[in-house]
């Protein structure tokens, strides 16, 4: 089974790409003035560009995919470009089914940024591996990966709900206590991301582990990656546990939406670059 | 040329005391404005009364005089001398009267600034003097204009944002924290002006049950059927805690009436559900160190009161931008009342003429390339002539004094029949008949 030579027009894709990144930072720049000026028409039309920039950035994934056949996340490049599809894509059904409008504040210019590093990383089709051929890989990398968005966007909940519940509770009602929504819809929705987070890291996980065994025939092998993904799993699976058991919620599951994220960016990178455990491919620079 | 004048009292210039005295009801505006309109210096007349404030708004062809006649007729009315409120008075006239008017519709003269109520006064004014047909072609749009810039100010400023009564505040406090009140239960504890006004707005937003707690049962009872709720002990109140989501306390007690260990205990039953307690009483009911719990909230008086000064603050800072659109508006308006001048309307009017004739004479000159230049001097002689013939009779009639005080009226209607409310002018009319 040998890995298929990718060969696409690059260059027609880098435009794409780059059209992808200068919307989402076009988003980011409107939302900032609907921070200031709270007029309506800006989170309007920051929402489009965000859209049109997903939509964009659909486009090239999906090229690539066709072209090439296999799921792009072959090197960081590709991962980092499918992780800000994520997070822009989480956020719009987030956006429709909650109509958060301030959280466009926080996920357009976190895809802009991540899209931006996956630009400067370099891509290179040729690390094309057998193992990355699989199509267990498919739910594995493209379910963590939204996982993982929607964790970035439940952290982004939590830090607003923090600062809302802070400004209410010290009676100091500055900047952000009006631009802010209530906390109950804050709660409401930082909850439902870290459910739809949580479904997508357990089927991601779970097709994770087949992959393993299809591939090195075993399930688990105490690697620092597994052992880092199953803790960060542990760690949301608690959370959900006690708002499902005792009824935390507030302040408590914002903080701990906040720790999980930092524990999962530790999982994303940490691992990789302080423990060398596998997936190491991904994460040289 | 009729004047615009404005004058009149307000909360700055008058004690309660005074205001009270002067005010007039609907009637009595309704036959103050009949009756002014009949003096001879008085065109139009329109009268605002408020509860802090009464204005009398005309058009007068003597100033002096018809602020005599307004200050005879109430002195006669209200039965009092003229020495005893002439102090109070200010009188405005042109620019100024027409600003006042913008900014008292757009609440920027009020006692809190922003308040809704007094355009809708003023429009109930203005009904009342077309009803009397008291106002005037002058009133009738300076009215009109006014309700114009009072929407303007309102819909482009943020002076009507914000809470700036206590009960609004902790209405708008209970949105942030629970997004929709529809549905939370509400606790009463205690009476008083302020907590009752409270659940009323609370009622108006759907909030859910209500129960009343008060230490006579009585009292309690009569307060639970007005709001259609039920009513609890007050030895109840701590069992109570875990069905409620919004509590407004005014009661008349010494101590603390709920402690916090009875909210802590609660909140797990809760499944901590956030809870909120507006504490409304001096001394205070609620103890302050509940606001410590997860997900529970304690606004005292003075908490709330420091967010209506803010918002307060934050209004005023509006209305600068409220300013600067009147501004813009007396401008617009005194172009359109300058255009009841005579002169200019005699003069637009000869131009209109003159520029139909000119473009009509260049038509037919393409055609009629044999003329001599003595012939087409003869052509221009004729055209000039008839103009002049035309307009001689509507001249003479827009000068001569034959119409007395009401030439404004033949004004308009002249420069609506031949359309010389060029640019603006009609821009602004097109806006204000939408």
């Amino acid at each position: 089974m040998s890995a298929p030579k990718v060969r696409y027009s690059k260059v027609n894709m880098d435009i794409v790409i780059i059209i992808t990144i200068l919307l989402y930072m076009l988003s980011t720049s409107v939302y900032f003035a609907y921070l200031l000026f709270q007029k309506n028409y800006l989170h309007q039309t920051g929402f489009y560009l965000l859209a049109a920039g997903f939509l964009c950035h659909s486009a090239a994934i999906g090229y690539v995919f066709i072209k090439s056949g296999v799921v792009p996340v072959n090197n960081l490049h590709e991962t980092f470009a499918i992780a800000g599809w994520a997070i822009a894509g989480v956020f719009i059904i987030f956006k429709y089914k909650y109509n958060l409008k301030i959280l466009g504040i926080y996920t357009a210019p976190l895809a802009a940024v991540v899209m931006l590093i996956a630009s400067r990383l370099p891509n290179d089709p040729e690390q094309v591996k057998s193992v990355f051929n699989n199509i267990w890989l498919f739910p594995h990398a493209i379910m963590l990966l939204i996982g993982e968005a929607s964790f970035a966007i439940a952290c982004g909940v939590g830090i607003m709900y923090l600062v809302q519940e802070h400004a209410i509770k010290t009676k100091n009602h500055g900047f952000f206590f009006k631009r802010l929504p209530s906390l109950e819809l804050l709660d409401t929705v930082g909850y439902a991301s870290i459910v739809l987070g949580f479904t997508m890291l357990t089927i991601g996980l779970i097709s994770g582990l087949v992959y393993a065994k299809i591939v090195w025939g075993r399930f688990w092998g105490w690697d620092p990656k597994e052992v880092w993904s199953g803790i960060t799993w542990l760690l949301y699976a608690a959370l959900l546990h006690e708002r499902l058991a005792v009824g935390w919620r507030g302040r408590r599951t914002a903080i701990m939406a906040i720790i999980g994220f930092v524990v999962l960016l530790f999982t994303f990178f940490g691992v990789n670059i302080l423990l060398h455990g596998h997936h190491a491919e991904l994460i040289s620079f | 040329m009729l004047d615009i004048v404005l004058l009149g009292l307000n909360h700055k210039t008058a004690p309660v005391e005074l205001r009270e005295c002067l005010a007039f009801s609907k009637n009595e505006s309704a036959a103050a404005m009949e009756t002014l309109q009949k003096y001879p210096a008085i065109s139009e007349v329109v009268v605002i009364s408020t509860c802090n404030r009464v204005e009398v708004l005309m058009a007068t062809v003597n100033m002096p005089e018809a602020v005599d006649a307004v200050k005879t007729y109430i002195a006669e009315v209200k039965n009092l001398p003229v020495s005893r409120f002439e102090g109070s008075f200010y009188i405005h006239d042109g620019d100024s009267a027409v600003q006042h008017i913008f900014r008292v519709a757009s609440s920027l003269d009020s006692m809190i600034v922003g308040e809704p109520q007094i355009l809708g006064q003023i429009k109930k004014a203005y009904i009342a003097a077309t009803d009397k047909k008291t106002a005037g072609v002058i009133l009738n749009r300076l009215m009109h204009k006014t309700f114009f810039v009072a929407k303007r100010v309102r819909s482009e400023t943020g002076i009507g944002d914000h809470a700036v009564s206590i009960s609004y505040a902790a209405i708008e406090l209970g949105r942030k924290i629970f997004g929709s009140l529809e549905g939370k239960k509400v606790l009463l504890v205690g009476a008083g002006e302020m907590a009752e006004l409270a659940v009323e707005h609370l009622i108006r937003n759907r909030a859910g049950s209500i129960s009343v707690a008060n230490r006579t049962f009585k009292r309690g009872v009569e307060l639970a059927k007005h709001f259609n709720g039920k009513t609890i002990q007050l030895k109840e109140i701590p069992e109570h805690l875990k069905l409620v989501d919004i509590i407004i306390s005014s009661t008349g007690s010494p101590d603390f009436i709920i402690k916090r260990d009875q909210v802590k205990g609660v909140m797990r039953k809760r499944r901590n559900r956030p809870i909120f307690f507006i504490d409304i009483a001096v001394p205070r009911d609620i103890d302050p160190e509940i606001n410590r719990i997860a997900n529970s909230y304690v606004y005292d008086i003075d908490d709330l009161k420091g967010i209506i000064d803010e918002n307060i603050e934050e209004r005023n800072q509006e209305s600068l931008k409220g300013e600067r659109i009147i501004e813009e508006a007396v401008i617009t308006f005194r172009q359109w009342y300058e255009s009841l001048d005579v002169v200019p309307t005699i003069v637009a009017l000869r131009n209109k003429f003159d520029a139909i004739a000119e473009t009509e004479i260049r038509k037919t000159m393409q055609s009629l390339k044999h003329l001599s230049d003595d012939d087409c001097q003869a052509i221009y002689k004729m055209t000039n002539g008839l103009i002049n013939k035309m307009l001689h009779d509507p001249t003479l009639f827009l000068k001569s004094n034959g119409c007395h005080g009401d030439k404004s009226v033949y004004l308009d209607i002249t420069r609506k029949l031949f359309k010389i409310d060029e640019g603006q002018g009609s821009e602004v009319r097109g806006r204000i008949k939408r």
